[in-house]
């Protein structure tokens, strides 16, 4: 196999073009699944921005009350409880009639009620409570609007279509007209969905309780996995000896990392609920659940982390006379520890996006009250809305995208700190 | 403000871990758990409930009919529910598992039907169907069309097969899945009382009941029948973007949705408000919750939850419920439930 210079040359200049050609190819191929993967997100985002943005912004009607005593306090003698029940509808229906005084017959009244919401009640009363001093008095209030008119409004009811195909009737719909065009009806900035719990009534329906919940929950998840983890990561990498007992550990955690999440929803039923006696729909026990789900991955991520730091450090730690606890509290620990809260943040974003377990332990709920604590019934973004994609009201499929618009806004809070925080912490060498 | 109490709690957690002690005695809200078809009309009167304020809003959870009745069952005390809702009566095993752990007595409260609608696109034709061709064009297995009694794989691809007046499409209809009681009411009204056209396999069902319910209750599997998931929603935007297709799901579902799909007439009938409560229709069902005795009076406001389910401003005709698409009950069957419900407590 002898050949000349000129030879060898020869035979590589021809490979040359075709190893360029592999390589071009080659990149091109990553570009490419790069450019799929992002047009995706493009795709997921764009759809979810253009179905959910229109749900942050609500109609509004500014109606003329009066709280008339005659409705309110036909006797005279109604005590605060009284007046928390009184019917305060009445007002409501009775003041839209006077913006609209031809409006005769109890079907007609039915319809041009139906413009409002039935908060609108609610909102009288509640400011009646505040000050009992306006009972007699007459105030301009700013109230929702029903979901109909707020879809009408948004363009998501076709006013072409025949009226007995229309969720709006054209009465109403002279009506709206009616309303836009002296300015007192009007789409502004929707505050109750940042501020409200759970409802029923679409325009009422809000993300707080389950942003709470969520909160709550998952203090809760990492307060407990994350401590857990990391001495069971730094035990098994630092201290235990290599056996077969650490050897089936291993493979347990390995393959627990793998059980489907319902596992342990089941187990979270079992243990938590009936043996314990914890409450039912609690953050408490969705920690808990959340927990055994996230730890093996956060033990998993935190091993590979302490694996990573060379063993250098360790023997210039021991050498320099450090005992061994303080060799990985000092040394070991702080330079493993973006690894380790990259995998907490990984296991968190999957604790934050899991329904299954959560079904079990009765956090699939419908609660309107914001949770106050670990023990209140909750309820978690990722529910929040397959409970909204799963009701037949229309206007809940923009609130159901603008959730989720919440939930990934969350997940990139999460991420940026986590981030941020491994930056603080990274050390190269 | 909760980021102080929650870091608290987080503090307080491990005593609370240790203690174990959750006097769930307290529990000052009412726990309701079942059907997610009853679920949107049990959380609209808990809001309601709610919003009147003397009482906390109660909880109410999604988990279906047979899930709740397990929950429900497990026995008598504040960690356990008090109210099962449920699109279906109770069945005889339930009674007895609750019995067992001492719920004894249970107050049944029918609150009114739900229409099962099989609807299309409405750049469709209108489906005229019978009971007898849905069977026909859903079953497993059918009778062999020369009239001895085989049975023969489902031959149908197209519904003018089964009918010449039904327009050429080919047969796909989505559904709900085995688990959901939507499925196993349409499989009750619709595929049995469609076998029953058969007199020779409604005999079977004296002689040889298993096979009868293998003969009616197989749904088929080569793709004329597909099984949508629980979603309604995800239902109904299918039938939008295949006009070819037919859907099965409750009749609120095609309420909210009438302006871009229609509701097939069913031996006849429409699937109409007006027919649903009369009953002309003949795919309704009844929906129930069911109420725990021993919990009324220990868990407050149970008794006034069910006042404000039965009162007329939900269930009445012209109530919240009502518009949130209930198919309320008549006003004799309203008067009788009203009197069971009086007293709840034994």
């Amino acid at each position: 196999m002898n050949r000349s210079v000129a030879e060898t040359r020869e035979r590589v200049e021809k490979s040359l073009k075709r190893r360029r050609w592999a390589e071009l190819r080659f990149k091109t191929y990553g570009l490419c699944a790069v450019l799929l993967g992002l047009s995706f997100v493009v795709l997921l985002f764009g759809s979810l921005i253009a179905q959910g943005w229109s749900a942050f912004r609500q109609a509004y009607v500014v109606i003329e009350v009066h709280y008339d005593p005659a409705v309110l306090n036909p006797e005279g003698t109604a005590t605060a409880d009284d007046l928390a029940v009184a019917d305060y509808a009445a007002l409501v229906r009775t003041s839209l009639k006077t913006r609209f005084p031809d409006v005769e017959g109890r079907a007609a009244t039915k319809q041009l009620a139906a413009l409002v919401s039935n908060s609108a009640a609610q909102t009288m009363q509640k400011r009646l409570a505040e000050d009992p001093k306006r009972m007699g008095q007459r105030e301009t209030l700013r109230v929702l609007a029903s979901d109909k008119v707020d879809q009408l409004l948004k363009g998501r009811i076709d006013r072409t279509v025949p009226e007995a195909d229309r969720a709006v009737s054209d009465q109403q719909l002279a009506w709206i007209d009616a309303l836009v065009k002296d300015g007192s009806l009007s789409l502004a900035f929707n505050k109750g969905f940042f501020t409200q719990g759970d409802s029923r009534e679409p325009e009422q329906a809000g993300v707080w309780g389950a942003v709470v919940g969520t909160l709550y929950t998952l203090a809760m998840t990492l307060a407990l996995s994350f401590p857990i983890a990391v001495a069971a990561a730094i035990y098994l990498e630092e201290f235990a000896r290599r056996n077969r007992w650490t050897d089936l550990i291993e493979v347990n955690i390995n393959n627990l990392a793998a059980v489907p999440s319902i596992v342990f929803g089941l187990l979270g039923l079992a243990v938590f609920l009936n043996i314990f006696g914890m409450p039912r729909s609690a953050p408490l026990v969705g920690g808990l659940v959340l927990t055994l789900l996230t730890l093996p991955t956060i033990i998993i991520a935190s091993r590979a982390a302490l694996k990573a730091v060379p063993p250098s450090i360790r023997e210039a730690a021991l050498g320099m006379g450090a005992s061994k606890v303080q060799m990985v509290t000092h040394h070991v620990l702080p330079l493993a520890m973006p690894g380790i809260l990259t995998g907490t943040i990984i296991g968190m974003a999957r604790a934050l996006g899991e329904t299954a377990p959560l079904l079990m332990i009765g956090m699939v709920a419908f609660i309107v009250d914001v949770p106050k604590g670990l023990t209140d019934p909750a309820t978690v973004l990722p529910v929040q809305i397959f409970l909204w994609a799963d009701s037949p009201e229309r206007a809940f499929i923009e609130r159901t995208s603008a959730a989720i618009l919440v939930l990934l806004l969350f997940l990139v809070v999460m991420n940026a700190t986590a981030v941020i925080l491994r930056n603080r912490f990274e050390r190269r060498w | 403000m909760f980021t102080k109490r929650a870091l608290l709690s987080v503090l307080v957690v491990p005593a609370v871990l240790g203690s174990a002690a959750f006097a769930q005695a307290g529990r000052d809200y009412i726990s309701a758990a079942g059907s997610s078809t009853v679920y949107p009309f049990a959380t609209t009167v808990a809001e309601q409930f709610g919003k009147a304020g003397k009482f906390k809003t109660p909880k109410i959870e999604s988990v279906g009919t047979g899930g709740g009745f397990k929950l429900f069952c497990n026995g008598v005390g504040a960690q356990y529910t008090d109210i099962s809702t449920a699109s279906r009566a109770i069945k005889a095993s339930e009674r007895d598992s609750c019995a067992k752990a001492g719920v004894k007595d249970i107050v049944e409260v029918k609150i009114g039907y739900d229409g099962i609608t099989v609807a299309n696109s409405k750049k469709a034709p209108l489906f005229k169907l019978t009971r007898k061709e849905l069977y026909l064009a859903l079953a497993k297995q059918v009778p062999d069309p020369d009239n001895t009694q085989n049975l023969i794989a489902n031959p149908y691809k197209t519904w003018n097969q089964i009918n010449k007046a039904l327009p050429a499409y080919k047969i796909e209809v989505l559904g709900p899945p085995p688990t959901s009681g939507t499925r196993d009411a349409f499989v009750e009204l619709v595929m049995q009382a469609g076998c029953n056209n058969f007199a020779w396999i409604k005999a079977l069902k004296d002689v040889d009941e298993a096979r009868f319910n293998k003969v009616c209750n197989s749904i088929r599997e080569d793709g004329g029948y597909v099984e949508a998931g629980e979603n309604d929603n995800l239902i109904v935007q299918k039938l939008q973007s295949n006009s070819n297709a037919l859907g099965i799901f409750g009749y609120s579902f095609l309420e909210e949705n009438i302006s871009q799909i229609q509701g097939s007439t069913i031996d006849g009938v429409a699937p109409t408000f007006e027919n649903i409560a009369t009953s002309t229709y003949p795919v309704s069902r009844p929906l129930y919750f069911y109420v725990k005795s021993a919990h009324v009076g220990v868990i407050p406001g149970i008794q006034e939850f069910v006042n404000e389910f039965v009162s007329d401003r939900s269930m009445g005709a012209e109530g919240y419920l009502v518009n949130k698409g209930l198919v309320p009950l008549s006003k004799d069957e309203l008067a009788k439930v009203r009197k069971t419900v009086a007293v709840l407590k034994k």
